[in-house]
């Protein structure tokens, strides 16, 4: 029994010093000449090696004896640490570990009795060849009296038991629920002392909540430090030089979470040091240093820890990449042609990718990239992956800082009680009375708000949720709960917000696995049960968020909608013969039905009065020529556009629908008011020229706004549906737009004229933003304009724009608010005579620069 | 478990329940209590068989309605259902019952396997018959019964 209570001790002990020696050996053969690390290692092996002997653990006791040989020769000078005795060494962690394991498990050690080991340790013990000159100097008297800086941490600690810790935060939940049960009870006495004590039960709990939820916690570090001896040993398999860098290891994460990522990180490290590194030959031809840099780094931020994996390798080949997942059948190949490098980098992340020719011992393991991702994904993080060709690849994960206890919103809708977890709440929008049913536009039957100027679609929860329609249908009061779902935002309609609480998540047993609408539930303060909501999921059964994007979870991404090209929503309608129009609804403010006995004509134009202002409309069919439309209606419809003030109508026929598609211009148009025509939602529909249709009707749109300066932008741009799209955006924003077709032009039109700000599209033929950005930067008046770079439509990436390096600030086409905000700031720069340079317009571009 | 010859020895003990007029056992182990009709939650789009979530103590168990799994016609209005608690791999399950009977203990030589004219549905779910004086004592595969197909 005793003897069981000393092995018990003895493994807890080993275990986690074998656990630093790991770490200690990479870090001694690095600095040959840190005493106090081999003394470190040295009384570790020694302590091993004599509990084995007491214990009766005959082999563990000969190799580590050998060990303890070897590092003793180190110590007095006799010889020096090579990199040859470090893996002997090494080896024989490696097998104490796997005896530790052994007596772990059968109380016994393995009876592997490593004669190899053992023959090659005595001949490196008795082959000391003196070395040149002492590596290590023997330790001064002084150093082992100070040996232990470990001793006051270890005396203030304690060991528990992980089952007790898990036991303890389950009892911790169980009494945040009792707790708020309490404090719903006693808001409805008025009883002062009663009152009060809930109160401080209430602090108390919470406090006790907090600090039971940090027993938990650990330092990533326990998951980093085994890494160094993976890198080394990966590096010299391979014959690499990797140096690693780890930065943030004392940030914590709940041990639920340590323990899901740590196989996932360790993969993510393999296959860095595998693919990612190269060799030092091939470093050096590319002017790199020989040794490989692979940077680790976490920190907390809003709620979440997020992890990077850096390198400073090669890059993601993607085309070797897009190779691969063809002939794997894991994507089709006319999808990858529209895809950016950035996508094609991302599928790696697919089921049944794999770029090993071969199974290599270090990766290509059949653990491919997309257990990685489920495994991140199954603990509500994610995962994504950025790579520059020739400079490295930097993986960022971002994972839930805990995942018992989490704040949530709770709403009502006809009298069922749901929880919408806090991380997804954007804001809360009340509409009253006339107000809720005037703000709600339906376009067939899509129901949208207003929000701010951007149209924000909305899902009815009791709808989603096939709820019975209750009696209380009329209601006077909208809800609207505003949440982000990854990309996109929505509104979610509910009867009634009620408060934010802290729940406790349980899971959903098996019965409703099949369900992607619920997180999980919850128990609330009266004790029954209340579910709570998955964002994504209701997103997508609502077809808010289109199936494809949203589906990354769970593995169900289909590798054809992961393809992604980007989409966007377009408002369809109908003007006189054109039946299929669209415009995208980036740019519509607003749709209105008014009767048509409220037009009104000032000054030979047809205008409404809006909002206590004049609206000046444009007769849609009637500008494009194309017949008169409808007169017969009793009500007309509008598309409002608005810039600030400055507003315009536009009468249609008919509202169609609005579709989420692509927007790729197939043939252009001749037609003055048309830019062309697109294959839009399985239709040919023709695309609107806003720009000149309001042009033409001649409302005074474009010499009213700005009248204080106007600034000057030159677009470079090749496609004449892009370049009229972004004039369009610009000079509804205010800007004096010139256009030109490539580099030449651009250049030429740049010294004859003064601009503001340039912008050019980043697939300009040969190259021309290249040149562009480089032939500016030459010329000194020419250098401190700002040179904005837009993506192309089928590349850009809503989530996500790197800055291209030397541009200031890079755009997706269609993100027309985006866009302007930052045209506004560069230009304003300009003005104020600071450098022109703005580095980083968000923060999300940040971390795409390759490390440096 | 469905295994006639490992079952019907002669120690079994099973814990009964009414539906309609029909007399159910489930093994008595796998039985982990007994409850009134509790405030229940419930499930939209979850399988009709789903009829909400009870908290157990802190514990959150379906509850799922054996009338509607056996395909039953729905329990009279007023009339409350009795929770049988049965453990599960992943955690408790409710079944919704009519009435809650006794632990019997049932002879091997009254067992027979599922007559071949019971209905498909039952076929899966009754795992045997024991003969009893006057009435048949059906027995369920508890975990055919939670299993449940998704609805959507």
């Amino acid at each position: 029994m005793e003897d069981n209570d000393l092995t018990k001790e003895f493994l807890i002990e080993s275990t986690e010093n074998i656990g630093r020696l790991d770490q200690e050996m990479v870090l001694l053969e690095r600095q040959p000449g840190d005493a106090t690390l081999l003394a470190s290692i040295f009384r570790c092996i020694h302590t091993i090696k004599g509990t084995c002997g007491f214990l009766n653990f005959w082999t563990m006791e000969r190799i580590t004896h050998h060990a303890e040989t070897i590092l003793g020769q180190v110590r007095t000078g006799e010889r020096e640490l090579a990199p040859p005795l470090v893996s002997l060494i090494l080896e024989v962690i490696d097998a104490v570990k796997r005896e530790l394991r052994s007596i772990e498990r059968t109380n016994e050690e393995s009876g592997e009795k490593y004669e190899d080991l053992v023959a090659r340790l005595e001949k490196a013990a008795a082959n000391t060849a003196p070395a040149a000159a002492p590596a290590v100097k023997p330790l001064e008297p002084a150093d082992q009296i100070t040996t232990g800086r470990g001793p006051s941490v270890t005396d203030s600690t304690i060991r528990v038991d992980v089952g007790l810790l898990d036991k303890l935060m389950n009892l911790v939940g169980e009494l945040v629920l009792a707790r708020n049960q309490v404090l719903q009870f006693t808001s409805r006495l008025e009883d002062a002392s009663l009152n009060a004590t809930s109160q401080r039960l209430n602090l108390i709990t919470s406090e006790l909540q907090e600090c039971v939820m940090k027993t938990r916690m650990q330092p990533i570090g326990v998951v980093w430090n085994k890494l160094p001896r993976v890198i080394r040993d990966l590096s010299t398999q391979c014959g690499k030089q990797i140096h690693l860098e780890m930065d943030g290891a004392g940030t914590e994460l709940d041990k639920t979470i340590i323990e899901a990522i740590k196989d996932p990180l360790t993969h993510i490290v393999r296959n860095s040091c595998d693919h990612g590194i190269e060799s030092p030959d091939a470093r050096l031809r590319a002017g790199k240093p020989a040794h490989g840099r692979l940077m680790l780094r976490a920190f907390h931020e809003g709620g979440n820890v997020n992890i990077e994996i850096a390198d400073d390798g090669g890059g993601v080949d993607t085309q070797h990449v897009k190779a691969r997942a063809i002939q794997q059948g894991v994507v089709r190949e006319e999808l990858t042609d529209r895809m950016s490098d950035r996508e094609l980098a991302n599928l790696v992340f697919l089921p049944g990718f794999s770029t090993a020719k071969e199974v290599t011992s270090i990766s290509g393991r059949g653990v491919g990239m997309d257990v990685v991702k489920t495994n991140i994904e199954k603990i509500g993080g994610t995962v994504d992956l950025v790579s520059h060709r020739g400079t490295g690849t930097t993986i960022r994960i971002k994972i839930p800082l805990t995942l018992a206890i989490i704040p949530g919103l709770v709403v009502s809708v006809r009298q069922e009680r749901f929880v919408i977890p806090q991380t997804s709440l954007l804001e809360l929008v009340r509409l009253e009375g006339e107000e809720s049913r005037r703000l709600i536009e339906w376009v067939g039957t899509t129901p949208l708000y207003r929000r701010r100027g951007n149209l924000l679609p909305l899902a009815f929860l009791d709808r989603v949720l096939q709820l019975e329609q209750g009696a209380g249908d009329a209601a006077d009061v909208l809800n609207i709960v505003v949440l982000q779902a990854e990309d996109r935002q929505f509104g979610l309609v509910v009867d009634q917000v009620n408060d934010t609480q802290e729940i406790v998540v349980k899971p959903l047993g098996k019965q409703m696995k099949g369900l992607n609408c619920y997180a999980g539930a919850t128990i609330m303060g009266d004790g029954r049960v209340a579910l709570i909501l998955d964002v994504l999921g209701i997103a997508q059964r609502s077809s808010v968020l289109a199936e494809g994007r949203g589906a990354g979870r769970a593995g169900e991404r289909a590798a054809q909608d992961s393809a992604g090209n980007e989409r966007s929503s377009m408002l369809l309608f109908r003007a006189g013969e054109l039946e299929r129009l669209a415009v995208p609804l980036s740019l519509v403010a607003r749709l209105e039905e008014i009767p048509r006995d409220r037009l009104e004509y000032a000054a030979g134009r047809p205008v409404v009065q809006y909002r206590g202002q004049l609206l000046p409309l444009v007769h849609l069919a009637g500008q494009l020529g194309t017949g008169a439309g409808q007169d017969g209606e009793a009500s007309v419809q509008i598309i409002v556009f608005a810039d600030g003030d400055n507003r315009i109508g536009m009468i249609v026929d008919e509202i169609v629908d609005i579709v989420e598609d692509e927007m790729r211009i197939r043939h252009a148009s001749n037609r003055p008011g048309i830019l062309g025509s697109a294959v839009i939602g399985g239709q040919v529909t023709d695309v609107l020229d806003l720009q000149s249709v309001i042009q033409s009707a001649d409302t005074g749109w474009f010499e009213k706004s700005h009248e204080d300066r106007t600034y000057r932008v030159l677009l470079a741009e090749d496609s004449a549906f892009s370049r009229g799209l972004l004039r369009a955006s610009l000079e509804m924003g205010g800007y004096w737009v010139s256009e030109s077709r490539n580099a030449a032009d651009a250049l030429a039109k740049l010294r004859a004229s003064r601009f503001d700000v340039v912008m050019t599209a980043l697939d300009l033929p040969g190259d021309g933003a290249a040149q562009i950005l480089d032939s500016m930067r030459k010329q000194p008046e020419l250098a401190r304009i700002p040179v904005v770079a837009v993506q192309p439509i089928q590349q850009s990436d809503l989530g996500c724009r790197p800055v291209a390096p030397g541009f200031s600030a890079s755009l997706s086409r269609l993100d027309r608010e985006g866009m302007l905000r930052s045209i506004a700031q560069l230009a304003q720069a300009v003005d104020a005579a600071e450098p022109a340079y703005i580095h980083n317009l968000d923060r999300r571009s940040e971390s795409h620069e390759p490390p440096r | 478990m469905s295994h006639p010859d490992s079952t019907a020895d002669s120690n079994r003990h099973l814990a009964t329940f009414f539906m309609k007029n029909l007399y159910f056992g489930i093994e008595v182990h796998k039985v982990q209590e007994v409850l009134r009709a509790q405030e229940m939650t419930c499930v939209p789009l979850a399988p009709g068989v789903l009829r909400g979530l009870i908290n157990l103590r802190g514990q959150i168990v379906a509850a799922i309605d054996m009338r509607e799994r056996l395909a039953l016609p729905a329990r009279p209005g007023g009339q409350e259902p009795m929770n049988m608690i049965v453990r599960a791999e992943d955690g408790a399950v409710s079944l919704l019952v009519d009435e809650i009977g006794d632990v019997i203990q049932v002879a091997a030589g009254s067992y027979e396997s599922v007559p071949e004219t019971l209905s498909a549905d039952w076929k899966v779910l009754v795992e045997g018959v024991y003969k009893l004086d006057g009435r048949l004592l059906l027995v369920l595969d508890t975990e055919k019964t939670l299993q449940l197909q998704h609805a959507h």
